[in-house]
């Protein structure tokens, strides 16, 4: 029992009616955190969108349109609900439920803050700290995908299943991608706890920024990481899953009211979820500098510091997230395949040699001036020899011919 | 690198004024030959203009103009001369706004505001009658419920008859040749056009 839950010491000295009642807490906060953001992203991104196009937004509703979300959704519940004559009904209701449910639970393994003491008892701030955090969140993000799914399956009609067909092949091609570049991380902290991880990423001074913090020294993970997480949220560029142009609305076409809002309430859940992991993996997490005239221990350098840090880092990414739906024009399918399996798997593969040579050279004590550039040529070395073995466009058609 | 340059494009724009107009709140200024909903207009002593000849409603190409003359009661004459407009109807469902109504006006009586906005909630709201459509006692269009509008935007009753000479004839551009309306929508012509009227041709 401790083995599973470990990580947080909130568990590890048996568990009374104060753990559970902080358990329970800390549940309903992040489950209540996650709506707001939500509420607050979806605001937020219509707000910089318009701004980009020289609109002012959502502006009606309570003060700068900040309400206008909980608008929309109160007009959702209100919405009639249909479901198709040929839906298969029961799945057709589950759908949305399978859609949200890994929504939530993947946010769970995202530490928002450091180390507190609640009640006398010392616990972090984050609802779970299994040891095998990443793999959860990998977990998941590949369950998300069943909502996605069976929604466009048993909506029975054409549009939904192209969508869905679609979303699925998406995620499959850069699922690979997407857990090779996390095995970057993986192999430098040394452990799969998300809190593991933050804490290797630990703020000791100015220059952890990019000497601790693995957004540098994982360079091409991150990249990666990001490319790929955009890809498996089904957000703009890649949203060939919702294609309206071609799609109507893809899997969603046929759920109304408040179903349909519970896939967008999903959707956009992935975006802040895997914002929220990529500030953990790669951006040091709740690390940064403490307030140096504040006592240490202080409540606001124990609770309010880590907390402001993970959401400043977090609103930069998501930010990020909104110039990019903003900029890009979707890709191509091919283009999408064409990227997903000719580049990001192979550099994701690689990076992961690399790392893996740069973290034995650490340890081992090797010369580093001469091991990591050996293992990054190497790397370009392999890469070079396999694009070389690719077949080109024009001889691959004269195959099939 | 396309992709740095999409990204270099809406960042700059956040930071350039915005083109929106917070409407309803905020309107921008109409065209000057704007084409609104009617008005039936009086003379300075409240006299009806409109004489009941019924050709706005025989030029009418969307047939929404429904007119019934009758003779004047002597001893209470609606308007001066011989008749009256007894019956106007404008059906607003079928209304164009292409303004020949006007144009084919003897007396000037009919002419359009630069109203529009007008939401119904039900078809006979939409058939404007003399109740809606006569100008109050000070030359103004009468507020229906389901009209919005606001400030002075019911001003300029007659822009396009203003704007045009009568007579056709260029050489009258620029002239004010209406004849007595009620109280305001007198307003500076518009700028010469064409070769004739230009000072420096």
């Amino acid at each position: 029992m401790s083995a599973i839950l470990a990580g947080d010491p909130l568990l590890s000295h048996g568990i009374d009616f104060e753990v559970v009642l902080i358990v329970i807490a800390k549940t309903v906060v992040v489950f209540a955190l996650l709506l707001v953001l939500v509420m607050f992203y979806i605001w937020f991104m219509r707000k910089v969108i318009a701004d980009m196009q020289n609109r002012i937004g959502p502006n009606n509703a309570g003060p700068w349109g900040i309400l206008q979300t909980l608008a929309d959704g109160i007009k959702f519940f209100f919405k009639e609900q249909s479901i198709p004559d040929t839906a298969d009904r029961t799945v057709f209701r589950l759908a949305p439920y399978l859609s949200v449910v890994p929504a939530f639970l993947a946010f769970s393994i995202v530490p928002i803050g450091g180390k507190v003491s609640i009640l006398g008892h010392q616990t972090y701030l984050q609802l779970a700290d299994p040891p095998i955090g990443v793999l959860f969140l990998l977990m998941m993000s590949g369950i998300g995908l069943y909502g996605v799914m069976l929604a466009g399956w048993a909506s029975g009609s054409k549009y939904p299943l192209l969508g869905s067909v679609r979303a699925s092949a998406q995620l499959l091609s850069y699922e690979a991608a997407f857990g090779l570049s996390v095995v970057a991380v993986l192999l430098h902290a040394g452990t799969l706890s998300t809190r593991g991880i933050a804490n290797a990423q630990a703020w000791t001074s100015w220059h952890s920024f990019v000497t601790d913090w693995y957004w540098s020294i994982a360079i091409v993970s991150f990249v990666i990481f990001v490319i790929a997480a955009i890809a498996e949220t089904d957000h703009p560029p890649f949203d060939l899953v919702e294609a309206e142009q071609e799609l109507v609305g893809g899997f969603h076409t046929e759920y109304t009211g408040i179903r349909f809002a519970i896939f967008f309430l999903a959707g956009f859940m992935n975006v802040i979820t895997m914002s929220a992991i990529a500030v953990t993996l790669f951006l040091g997490g709740p690390s940064g500098p403490a307030l140096g005239f504040l006592p240490k221990t202080g409540v606001v350098n124990v609770w309010l510091m880590p907390i402001f840090w993970f959401f400043s880092k977090l609103m930069v990414l998501l930010f990020g997230t909104v110039w990019i739906r903003a900029s890009l024009p979707r890709l191509r399918y091919d283009q999408l395949m064409d990227l997903g399996w000719k580049w990001l798997i192979e550099l994701a593969f690689l990076a992961v040699m690399v790392t893996a040579v740069v973290v034995v050279a650490r340890d081992q004590g090797w010369e580093r001036w001469i091991a990591v550039p050996a293992a990054f040529g190497g790397a370009i070395l392999v890469l070079g020899l396999l694009r070389l073995c690719m077949p080109k466009a024009d001889e691959a058609v004269s195959e099939v011919a | 690198m396309g992709m740095a340059k999409g990204f270099g494009v809406t960042w700059r724009q956040m930071f350039r004024p915005r083109l929106t107009t917070e409407y309803p709140d905020a309107k921008r200024p109409k065209p000057e030959r704007f084409h609104g909903r009617h008005v039936l207009n009086r003379y300075e002593d409240g006299m009806e203009k409109c004489i009941g000849c019924e050709l706005c409603a025989g030029v009418c190409p969307a047939k929404c103009i429904y007119v019934r003359g009758a003779d004047n009661p002597p001893d209470a004459p609606v308007s001066p001369g011989e008749r009256y407009g007894f019956v106007y109807e404008i059906n607003y469902l079928r209304c164009i706004h292409c303004d020949l109504c006007v144009e084919a006006c003897p007396t000037e009586a009919i002419t359009e505001t630069k109203l529009f906005e007008f939401s119904f909630t039900n078809r006979e709201d939409a058939i404007y009658t003399k109740a809606e459509l006569l100008v109050d006692d000070d030359g103004r269009a009468r507020r229906q419920p389901w009209e919005l509008w606001m400030g002075d935007e019911d001003d300029h009753t007659s822009a396009w008859m203003r704007a045009t000479s009568p007579s056709g004839d260029a050489e009258f551009e620029g002239r004010i040749a209406w004849s007595n309306e009620l109280g305001f929508g007198e307003r500076p012509a518009e700028p010469a056009q064409g070769p004739k009227a230009s000072p420096d041709a």
